[in-house]
């Protein structure tokens, strides 16, 4: 049955949560995710699962820790600031292997911040956030259909890699409301959880630790670890291309600035400047190859972000000097208007900057 | 002949690398010895501490889990909520309880969350090489105050039992002193109670247990045991707190 609901990306992760079979969720309020807590709270009892709302969001991912270690499937959602408190528990997630997803939806920072969109917790998100060797395997969302769907896969990827999942999200894509298709076409795999600490019956007790004295055993629980994000990266790397075929000038963007990238497209178009639009899904594991092939065939960059620029070091280091990688980026809360990301790209073409509606001229 | 004393099937093979005459071995022991008397030891899972109880999970035949520093109220929430049919414990230690781990002690205990808490105090982080503890005695000499604890500078022991006792949600709450035989018979008797409450559905119940540091106090199990006695007993009175 094919039913449209019109809601915000933040609801529309709850419905993925259940669609996944989550059976735990734990978090602690904050704008701009306050509506996932919420309607957890209503959707989890009413599904048999548990909710629960923390003390802290460090006491939140420790919770999580608990229901993993259990061998069930747990959750936590955050923004910014909440996210930096959770690292410390995400590291011994990594460390002892246990699968589970987390939901940042960022905000305007540093510090406090605001509550507006933001995506300058990308460092955070795809170079692990917190010590350690460890990587969250970490996909983006840019529409409220992603947001359903991309919880099933969460958790999905988080079994199979036995690795925390992160869905990285803003607050436009949290809040904004769209038609969702709240379908039911998902193959929920279930996976053993052998290593689960949910009681010793029948078979020798279980550890769940990150403790290893001897460097041989520390260093091969790196390696193991390492081995799957090789894996990752090999099986898990997700984009999607806009009219890159003849493009000469590639826009790189994810999330809600991507939403806007894709108009940039259409804009440039019509002026006649052959821009594609190139948005890694998946941000970690980065679609490095397909961005570095890209730039093999002659194509240049734009990279567009709500950040001083964070994602495009990561499009430089695929790129490896091969091309030109320009970037344009917004702090603060602040989010790049169409026009001002259509000067940019007007200035790499060698045109003058278009004139804004609003008669000032943006970039 | 009749075995009348052998090591308890909660104990593992893993000999103990605690320091001799440390509490922390004879609490174990209890913990073992109840999770036989129960037969819980299939159902239990126990979630140890950072600090020198750290390695607890190789000594424990259930299974356990190794928290992050101060972290064990929250971690067993989470796996108690999902298996609410299974016994789950944290061991902690004062840093890890009474520091670092202060919100998630009160919160996990207001909520009344049906676990049990054993909590080792033993006024000092033995682990890290006795520094002070919250629960370091005013006038106490430790590693990071070597000319005693100053009140006036690092403030006052907190008293764990009755600042808990302040709140509806725990079942129960008992301060004990194993210094003496009569002391270890009732920390046995308080452990398996707080085992007992939970089986019972009763929430949330947490065992202080008066301990000792010989190492890092720099005393002999004897002295370590007389100065629990003279000191310790001062500012942290034995006796139950809650009982309901
Ligand atoms: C986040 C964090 N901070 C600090 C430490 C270092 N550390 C290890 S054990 C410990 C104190 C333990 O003392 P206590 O809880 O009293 O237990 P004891 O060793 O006395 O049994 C500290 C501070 C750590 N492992 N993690
Ligand atoms: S350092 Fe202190 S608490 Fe740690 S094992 Fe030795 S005596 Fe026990």
């Amino acid at each position: 049955m094919a039913t449209k609901k019109l809601i915000k990306g933040n609801v529309a992760i709850c419905h993925g949560a259940i669609a996944a079979r989550c059976d735990a969720f734990f978090g602690y309020p904050i704008t701009p995710q306050n509506e996932i807590p919420e309607k957890m709270s209503e959707l989890m009892p009413a599904h048999g699962r548990e909710f629960l709302q923390a003390e802290s969001e460090v006491a939140a991912i420790n919770m999580v820790y608990g229901a993993a270690c259990a061998g069930k499937r747990a959750m936590t959602s955050s923004s910014s600031p909440g996210i930096s408190l959770k690292t410390e528990g995400l590291s011994y997630i990594a460390a002892c292997e246990l699968p589970c997803v987390i939901v940042n939806v960022q905000r305007g920072g540093p510090g406090l911040g605001n509550t507006l969109p933001g995506q300058a917790d990308y460092f955070q998100a795809v170079k692990g956030g917190g010590h350690g060797d460890y990587r969250l395997i970490t996909i983006a969302p840019w529409s409220v259909q992603e947001c359903y769907e991309f919880m099933p896969l969460a958790f999905d990827l988080a079994d199979r890699y036995r690795n925390p999942v992160m869905v990285l999200m803003d607050a436009i894509v949290g809040q904004m409301l769209e038609p969702v298709d709240l379908h039911e076409n998902f193959e929920i795999h279930e996976y053993p959880k052998p290593w689960a600490t949910n009681g010793a019956r029948g078979r020798a007790h279980n550890i769940i630790n990150s403790l290893w004295i001897k460097t041989e055993v520390m260093e091969g629980l790196n390696n193991r670890i390492q081995a799957k994000y090789a894996a990752a990266r090999r099986h898990e790397v997700r984009y999607q291309e806009y009219r890159t075929d003849d493009a000469d000038l590639v826009l790189v963007a994810y999330g809600s600035t991507a939403r806007i990238c894709r108009s940039v497209v259409d804009m440039a178009r019509d002026e006649g400047i052959a821009v594609g639009l190139f948005r890694p899904i998946s941000l970690y594991p980065f679609p490095e190859q397909q961005i570095a092939d890209l730039a093999a065939s002659g194509r240049r960059f734009l990279v567009a972000e709500m950040s001083a620029g964070q994602m495009v070091e990561d499009v430089r280091l695929a790129v490896n000097g091969s091309t030109d990688v320009y970037f344009h980026g917004r702090t603060g809360g602040a989010v790049p208007t169409p026009t001002e990301i259509l000067n940019k790209v007007r200035a790499v073409f060698g045109k003058p900057p278009v004139v804004s509606h609003y008669g000032r001229t943006e970039g | 002949m009749e075995k009348v004393f052998g090591r308890p099937k909660g104990l593992t093979n893993v000999e103990f690398a605690y320091c001799a005459g440390c509490h922390h071995s004879i609490v174990h022991r209890i913990i073992a010895e109840t999770m036989d008397e129960l037969d819980i030891i299939h159902n239990t899972i126990g979630i140890c501490p950072v600090g020198c109880a750290v390695f607890m999970y190789e000594y424990m035949s259930c299974d356990m889990i190794e928290a992050a520093h101060g972290r064990a109220p929250a971690v067993a929430t989470g796996v108690k909520r999902v298996l609410p049919d299974r016994v789950v414990f944290t061991y902690q230690g004062d840093g890890d309880l009474a520091s670092i781990g202060t919100a998630e002690i009160i919160h996990a205990a207001a909520r009344g969350e049906n676990i049990s808490v054993i909590f080792i105090n033993n006024t000092t982080y033995g682990m890290t090489g006795g520094q002070m503890a919250p629960t370091t005695l005013v006038g106490q000499k430790t590693t990071t105050c070597p000319a005693g604890r100053d009140p006036k500078v690092a403030g006052y022991p907190i008293r764990v039992c009755e600042m808990l006792a302040t709140l509806d949600g725990p079942s129960y709450i008992e301060r004990v002193c194993p210094t003496s035989p009569a002391g270890l018979a009732k920390t046995k008797k308080a452990i398996r109670k707080s085992f007992e409450n939970q089986i019972e559905g009763k929430g949330f119940s947490l065992v202080e247990v008066l301990s000792n540091c010989p190492t890092q106090w720099k005393m002999n199990p004897i002295e370590s045991f007389r100065w629990i006695d003279e000191n310790m007993t001062k500012w942290f009175p034995p006796g139950v707190f809650v009982d309901r």
